[in-house]
C-alpha cells in the first residue's frame, strides 16, 4: 500500500522546528489518500539521536542515513539519499519543507523522479481522491491550486502555515538504516558557516518581531529598530530591500525568500508591505505599522496601525513602553 | 568561459496588489493597462553574474528564453545589458507549458547550443515563485546544481566556489564545471543597459527555436495542472491611532498594545 514520504531538516545535527507540522500533516494525508503508512527519512550527520524524537511527534517508521567525513553533506548525498528512500517506500505522496536547504532538494528529487512538484504550498486537501495543493503565486497578489498527474507527488510545505497535531500516544518508531549509492561527487562541501543571533531570541521561533523597510532611510536608522527589539525581548527582521541594500545581514530577511514567521505581535517600522514581505508573515497574529503613507499595502494586514513619520512616532512609543514596563 | 543564461518574462512585481487582476476563466492574469511586463529581477542578477565572469575569464554569454513574442523584449534587455547572444524559445505549442514542460524545453535548448561551462539562472522567478525549474533543466542536462546562491568565489576553467545559502547562514561549494547555478539576489546589483548595448540590442537579430526545432514532442502532456487561479480579497481591519502629534499617536500606540495585553 502506498503512503507518504517525509523528508525531514536535520542540518546542523538537529531537527528543523518546522518538522511536527511536517509528521503532523503527513499523518493526516495518508489517512485520507489512502491509510498507507508514513515514513520519515532522516538523513545527514550527527542525526543517530534524533529517530526517538520523530517517534515521540508521531512518526511510525524512520530511515537514517548517517553521513561520514568530517564536513557537512553535500547537496548531492542529500539527493541520492532522498532518491534511495522514494525507490524503497514508493510514496504516494513525498513531503518536504519550504526552507533551507529542503528546497532545492525537493526540485531536485522531484526531476529525478521524473515527476511533477509543486512548491511552497499553504494548504493541502484531497478531493475525489486527488490531492489539490494551495499556493500564492505572483507573490501573494494570487491564489493558484495545482494538481499533478504523475507519482509520487512531491509538494514543500510553507513553514508554520500548517498545523500540529498533539500526539496522543507517541511511538517508538521503527528505526532502519539507509544505505546510500554511489553518486558523482561533483560538490564538495569546503566549509558550512551558520550564523549565530547576535542576542535575543531567533527569528523564525520569536513570539515578537520588530521589523524595519526602506522607510527607515538608511542603516544609520536601523538602532531605533533594534533597541525596540531589546526592549521587548523581540527579535529583528528586516525587507528584502533592507538586505539587498546591505543594511543588515541577509539573514534577518522576512518573506518569500527570506524566513516565514508566526509571532504573536510583529511591529513594522518603514515596511510598505511588498508582497513578497507580506508572503512571509501570513501566521503573524497581530501586525503592527508605522508607516507615513496611509495607502501603503501593508495597513491591509495590520490590526493596529499609526499613519505618519516614524522619526517622531517610534522614540515617543519607544518611551512610552519603558514607562508601562517600569 | 561559456556561460548560458536562462530569462523568463513576468508580470512586473510592483504592481500593486490593488490593481491585480486574473482571468479565473482562462487561468491566466490581466497586465494592467500601461505596465509592461519586465526581466525577472533574479535572472537580471544571474545574468550580471555572468558578465562579471566573462570580464575575468572571457569567453562568451549567451541568454535563452522560452515564452511568446513578447519574452523578445526581455532577451533585448539582456543583450543590451551585454550579453553577446540570445535565443528566444517560442511555440504556440508551449505557452501554456507548464514547469517540467519549460523545464524540458530550456534544457533541450540549451544542449542544441553547444558547448556550456556554466548555466546561471534566478533561483525562482516572481511569478509563479517555484524555484524549480532550473533544477529541472539541471537535471535534464545532467549537470550538478547549486541554488541559492549569495556569491561565486575563485572561478576556473574546472570549477567555481559558490556560496549556498542554508537555514541560519551558508555553505562554500566547490562546484566542478559544468554545472548550473540558481542565483539569489545578494550576489550583486545588476548594471543598467549602457548606450552602447541599447544599441546593439536594437540591430541583433534573435533566433527563434521551435519546439520542432528542439525535437521536442509538445504534445507530451505537462505534469503539474493549474485548476485554478483566483484573487483573495482582503478587506482592510486596521485600527489607527491618533493623536494631536505623531509622538502622541505613538505613545497612544504603546497603551493600546499593553490595553490588548501583547506588551
Amino acid at each position: 500500500m502506498p503512503g507518504v514520504l517525509l523528508i525531514a531538516d536535520a542540518s546542523g545535527g538537529q531537527l528543523a522546528a518546522t518538522t511536527a507540522e511536517l509528521v503532523g500533516e503527513g499523518a493526516r494525508l495518508a489517512h485520507q489518500l489512502s491509510g498507507g503508512p508514513v515514513t520519515v527519512l532522516l538523513a545527514g550527520k550527527n542525526i543517530q539521536g534524533l529517530a526517538g524524537s520523530l517517534g515521540q511527534l508521531g512518526a511510525e517508521k524512520v530511515l537514517v542515513a548517517e553521513a561520514d567525513g568530517s564536513a557537512p553533506p553535500s547537496p548531492q548525498w542529500s539527493l541520492a539519499a532522498a532518491e534511495r528512500a522514494a525507490q524503497m517506500v514508493t510514496p504516494d505522496v513525498v513531503l518536504l519543507t519550504h526552507a533551507g536547504g529542503s528546497r532545492d532538494l525537493a526540485a531536485s528529487l522531484a526531476y529525478r523522479l521524473e515527476t511533477g512538484i509543486v512548491t511552497d504550498a499553504t494548504a493541502l486537501r484531497v478531493e475525489g481522491g486527488e490531492l489539490i495543493i494551495t499556493k500564492p503565486v505572483f507573490g501573494g497578489s494570487a491564489i493558484a491550486e495545482f494538481a499533478i498527474a504523475t507519482s509520487p507527488r512531491v509538494v514543500t510545505l510553507r513553514p508554520r502555515a500548517f498545523e500540529t497535531t498533539e500526539v496522543a500516544t507517541p511511538h517508538t518508531a521503527q528505526v532502519e538504516p539507509l544505505s546510500i549509492p554511489a553518486f558523482d561527487a561533483a560538490i564538495e562541501v569546503l566549509e558550512e558557516v551558520r550564523e549565530q543571533a547576535s542576542s535575543g531570541p531567533r527569528l523564525k521561533d520569536a513570539k515578537v518581531i520588530i521589523s524595519g523597510g526602506r522607510g527607515l532611510g538608511g542603516p544609520e536608522n536601523w538602532h531605533f529598530v533594534e533597541e525596540l527589539a531589546q526592549l521587548l525581548g523581540a527579535a529583528v527582521g528586516a525587507t528584502r530591500a533592507v538586505t539587498d541594500a546591505g543594511w543588515v545581514s541577509p539573514s534577518l530577511q522576512v518573506g518569500l525568500t527570506g524566513a516565514t514567521v508566526a509571532p504573536d505581535l510583529y511591529i513594522t517600522i518603514g515596511i510598505s508591505g511588498a508582497v513578497q514581505h507580506i508572503a512571509g508573515i501570513s501566521g503573524a497574529r497581530n501586525v503592527v505599522a508605522i508607516n507615513r503613507d496611509a495607502d501603503a499595502n501593508i495597513f491591509k494586514y495590520a490590526r493596529y496601525g499609526v499613519v505618519g513619520d516614524w522619526k517622531l512616532i517610534v522614540p515617543a512609543f519607544t518611551q512610552r513602553l519603558k514607562e508601562l514596563r517600569g | 568561459m561559456d556561460i548560458v543564461v536562462t530569462v523568463k518574462q513576468v508580470p512586473d512585481p510592483d504592481i500593486p496588489p490593488t490593481h491585480f487582476r486574473v482571468d479565473e476563466a482562462a487561468r491566466t492574469v490581466i497586465p494592467p493597462a500601461g505596465v509592461s511586463p519586465v526581466m525577472n529581477g533574479y535572472d537580471a542578477h544571474a545574468l550580471e553574474a555572468a558578465l562579471r565572469l566573462r570580464e575575468q575569464l572571457g569567453g562568451k554569454v549567451t541568454v535563452v528564453s522560452l515564452g511568446p513574442d513578447s519574452a523578445r523584449d526581455a532577451l533585448k534587455r539582456a543583450i543590451a545589458m551585454g550579453a553577446d547572444a540570445a535565443v528566444h524559445v517560442n511555440d504556440p505549442a508551449l505557452n501554456s507549458a507548464d514547469s517540467t514542460t519549460t523545464a524540458r524545453a530550456l534544457a533541450a535548448a540549451i544542449k542544441k547550443l553547444g558547448h556550456v561551462d556554466l548555466v546561471l539562472s534566478g533561483r525562482q522567478a516572481s511569478d509563479t515563485d517555484g524555484g524549480q525549474v532550473h533544477l529541472g533543466i539541471a537535471a535534464h542536462l545532467g549537470l550538478p546544481a547549486v541554488s541559492p546562491v549569495q556569491k561565486i568565489d575563485a572561478p576556473s576553467a574546472e570549477s567555481v566556489v559558490a556560496e549556498r545559502i542554508v537555514e541560519d547562514g551558508y555553505q562554500r561549494l566547490k562546484v566542478r564545471l559544468p554545472a548550473l547555478l540558481g542565483v539569489s539576489s545578494e550576489i550583486n546589483e545588476p548594471r543598467y543597459p549602457p548606450l552602447k548595448g541599447i544599441m546593439a540590442a536594437g540591430r541583433a537579430q534573435i533566433p527563434v527555436w521551435s519546439a520542432a526545432d528542439l525535437e521536442l514532442d509538445a504534445a507530451q502532456a505537462g505534469r503539474v495542472q493549474l485548476r485554478r487561479l483566483y484573487v483573495e480579497t482582503r478587506e482592510a481591519s486596521v485600527e489607527l491611532i491618533e493623536g494631536d502629534s505623531p509622538a502622541e499617536a505613538g505613545a497612544r500606540l504603546a497603551d493600546k498594545l499593553r490595553e490588548a495585553r501583547l506588551v
